[in-house]
């Protein structure tokens, strides 16, 4: 491929490789009339998800086998398997998508093959019993699923509709246009300008406005910039910048060299996680086609300016997402963050003035520039302009991503788009911005998010993890499973958190094992406070959230534990008791093997637990097939 | 020189043979133990000091970041790693349940390995499959759904 030399060569080959994606855009009537064309031959799509969670569940194998059946059938050459990222809906993965027709398939084995290409592909008709189907009428759905209907996807464009690993794909839906025009007609100031009044705000969880960062970052006088693309998604039950990057790794490529041209910088770097093994290598294969199309490198489509992108990767700390210890990280050392100012705008990687954007925020450039700022801006609330990615997760029934407009309450998320709690529990909580975050009561469903309303109810935006707990999951263990967390990721450099965040969690413990007393409650209170007012960096100061806000939405649950030494979610093993109901009907399978030998009782008669030796172990309930066995 | 020497110093050519590439081995210390990770399969003092003078960085500043980042270890791992995800959504569907029959299958604790040599257990903080969770993962290989009561038959398999 010999490298594009100018905007109207890449506007040349967006329309060649136009019949590349063709039939997957069903609302588009247009018909391109470019003889000039590829592989037109394929009448049929079928897309298979190859995100992270569908390729666990092996929809890698269901490719090779489609490939294979195809080629017994001599249909190689009509029907195209194509691997794409992540659709979004994880909890029916593996999903094939087949089009024109537009129908999904869930929960696909490679067992399914056959009788796709058969039924399907050949017969024409629908293979009915791996359709989606819709839990409250009961009826089977080809397309138009409700998970979907509710979302606007800016910054998932393009995941589950292209190829990640074939460029083509990408130009073809108007890839690398924006940065073509970025270079010949504006600037820098000009895209400044576009994205301030987009009000794009960073995505990572900070809120920082994105065009506010491109222009500190410009003025800073210096011989060279850089650009940091931030994919150390480090929160625990967050995947929307992984999925991104598998899913549309070029989106990110082209705003990082937007950005670069914004500010002044030649050189940008992904600093990755270690454990995105499928990123990484999307990624890599991403750079190399975009160098060899002449995207990225010296003079871009023609132009004057020069761009290239490295991987650095991450080793396992979360407190590197964090954007001084991240560029420590990259620098080599220990990832430490230091006090701010001086910010990375001014003082940033090897000292010089660096931007450090988020992933998501940079997939959300490429089409603010192209559609327009007040494209943009129209979309939200007041303050918070554009969509908002969320990894729903926990006990819901649509675990995925979702992309929704700012402002969308949290009760269509989880209720109209997430499907419910499972096994339609009640509904106790919803975890937003991961271990820096808050928990969120029921009586807040209805507000509507953005920066600002979470961060008056005590929680955050965070990088997007949204995770359900219903009436089974005790609010007092969360805190306590998050403070674990942070007593892990702290790095130790101030005193606030290294030490305060152990006490907490100590704490915490002594009253999840029923050891608490009132006095203990105003401590974790105090010192909560202290720790958020004095740690040094965002880890420390929010560290003390999960606690904080369950104190406030979930004191009861607290002052049951240490008064009545009860758990009501019965999750707290010490303040649990064992017991045997009338459903017994004396098999002695407990009795058998419980571990203490506390439980009596004579064959074909009701057995009878001895609380006061019991372990808690649960043995006996795992054992018992009449249920029989409560925890109470 | 033992047979077995033989083999170390041809770990170690390997890994200077990857510095010497590097174009700029300023900050890329994280990327060389990266790599020596992956030769070596452990970090110990032998191959940080090596890696130091390679580089020609303080020792400590090496043994600073391998203690520093989770990833790198300075114990050698079992034959094979089995991983269970505690993150949030595996958290709250179970992981902890996973974890205490893992514990009880192998008679370790996470972080880890069998005496003989055989498996070391850990937690990792979320993979992302969180629609499987909870997740358990075995050299790579994703289990998801998992209950407890199907550990030991996976496992079996790795025997």
């Amino acid at each position: 491929m010999s490298k594009i030399a100018s905007l109207n060569e890449l506007s040349k080959l967006k329309n060649k490789f136009g019949p590349l994606i063709q039939i997957r855009q069903e609302n588009e009537k247009t018909i391109i009339t470019n003889t000039d064309v590829i592989d037109n031959s394929f009448k049929i799509h079928v897309l298979a998800c190859g995100g992270t969670g569908c390729q666990s569940s092996e929809s890698e194998l269901i490719v090779r086998v489609f490939q294979r059946e195809l080629e017994k059938r001599g249909l190689a050459n009509q029907v195209k398997v194509i691997t794409t990222g992540c659709f979004g809906f994880c909890e029916q993965g593996p999903i094939l998508k087949i089009h024109p027709d537009n129908v999904f398939y869930i929960q696909v084995s490679s067992k399914d093959v056959e009788e796709i290409i058969d039924e399907h592909l050949i017969k024409g008709q629908v293979v009915e019993r791996l359709l989606y189907v819709e839990p409250i009428h009961q009826e089977k759905l080809k397309t138009d699923l409700p998970f979907y209907n509710r979302q606007l996807r800016i910054a998932l464009r393009n995941c589950g509709l292209i190829a990640p690993e074939d460029i083509r794909e990408y130009i073809a839906l108007d890839g690398y246009q924006a940065l073509g025009q970025v270079l010949t007609e504006h600037k820098p100031e000009d895209i400044i300008d576009t994205i301030k009044k987009s009000g794009l705000r960073g995505r990572g969880g900070g809120g920082f406005p994105t065009g506010v960062k491109w222009e500190l970052t410009r003025k800073s006088a210096a011989d060279q910039k850089f650009i940091v693309c931030n994919a150390d998604e480090g929160d625990p039950g967050a995947f929307m910048d992984r999925s991104i990057l598998e899913g549309d790794p070029h989106s990110v490529l082209e705003a990082m060299a937007i950005a670069g041209y914004v500010i002044g910088a030649s050189k940008g770097y992904v600093y990755i996680r270690a454990e995105y093994p499928l990123a990484i290598k999307r990624l890599q294969i991403a750079i190399k086609e975009a160098r060899e199309y002449g995207l990225l490198g010296g003079s871009i489509l023609g132009s004057e300016f020069s761009f290239d992108v490295e991987l650095k990767y991450g080793a396992g700390a979360f407190v590197c997402g964090e954007e001084t210890a991240l560029i420590h990280s990259i620098e080599g050392k220990r990832g430490e963050p230091t006090v701010k100012p001086p910010f990375p705008a001014e003082n940033g990687l090897w000292g010089k003035p660096t931007s450090v954007n988020n992933v998501e925020t940079f997939a959300n450039i490429p089409p603010i520039i192209l559609k327009g700022a007040d494209w943009f801006a129209n979309i939200g609330t007041e303050k918070s302009k554009g969509t908002k990615v969320f990894a729903l997760a926990g006990k819901v029934n649509n675990v995925g991503l979702v992309e929704v407009p700012m402002g969308t309450t949290l009760r269509e998320i989880i209720f109209d788009i997430g499907g419910g709690t499972k096994e339609n529990k009640r509904f106790k909580s919803a975890q937003t911005g991961g271990p820096s975050g808050g928990c969120i009561p029921a009586h807040y469903l209805d507000i509507p998010i953005d920066y600002e309303s979470l961060a008056s109810i005590g929680s955050m935006m965070g990088s997007g993890g949204l995770i359900v707990m219903d009436e089974d999951d005790c609010m007092v263990n969360v805190a306590k499973f998050f403070l674990e967390f942070t007593v892990d990721e702290s790095c130790g450099r101030c005193t606030a958190c290294r030490v305060g965040t152990k006490r907490l969690h100590e704490i915490l413990t002594k009253i999840t094992e029923g050891k608490g007393t009132l006095e203990d409650l105003d401590k974790l209170e105090r010192l909560a406070l202290i720790i958020k007012d004095t740690s040094l960096c965002g880890l420390g100061q929010s560290a003390p959230n999960p606690i904080l806000s369950t104190l406030e939405y979930f004191r009861d649950e607290y002052l049951a534990h240490i008064l009545d030494k009860k758990c009501s979610a019965k999750v707290c093993s010490n303040l649990v008791e064992y017991d045997i109901t009338d459903l017994c009907c004396g098999c002695t399978l407990c009795a058998r093997n419980c571990p203490q030998n506390c439980i009596s009782g004579s064959p074909r008669n009701k057995h009878v637990i001895d609380n006061n030796r019991c372990i808690k172990c649960g043995v006996c309930l795992d054992n018992c097939r009449f249920d029989a066995v409560i925890r109470k | 020189m033992s047979c077995k020497n033989v083999i170390v110093e041809e770990k170690f050519s390997e890994l200077e043979h990857f510095i010497d590439e590097l174009p700029d081995k300023q900050g890329d210390l994280i990327a060389v133990l990266h790599k020596a990770q992956e030769i070596f399969g452990y970090l110990p003092e032998e191959v940080q000091l090596r890696i130091a003078d390679k580089l020609d960085v303080p020792s400590a500043k090496v043994s600073g970041v391998v203690s520093f980042y989770s990833f790198f270890t300075m114990k050698p791992r079992g034959k094979h790693v089995v991983n269970v995800c505690t993150g949030t959504a595996c958290y709250v569907r179970g992981a902890e349940k996973l974890l205490n029959e893992l514990n009880k299958h192998f008679a370790i604790k996470p972080g880890e390995t069998t005496k003989d040599g055989e498996f070391t257990l850990d937690a990792l903080r979320c993979v992302g499959a969180c629609g499987l969770a909870p997740v358990m993962i075995v050299d790579g290989k994703v289990y998801g759904r998992l209950k407890p009561e199907q550990v030991k038959g996976i496992l079996a398999n790795y025997r």
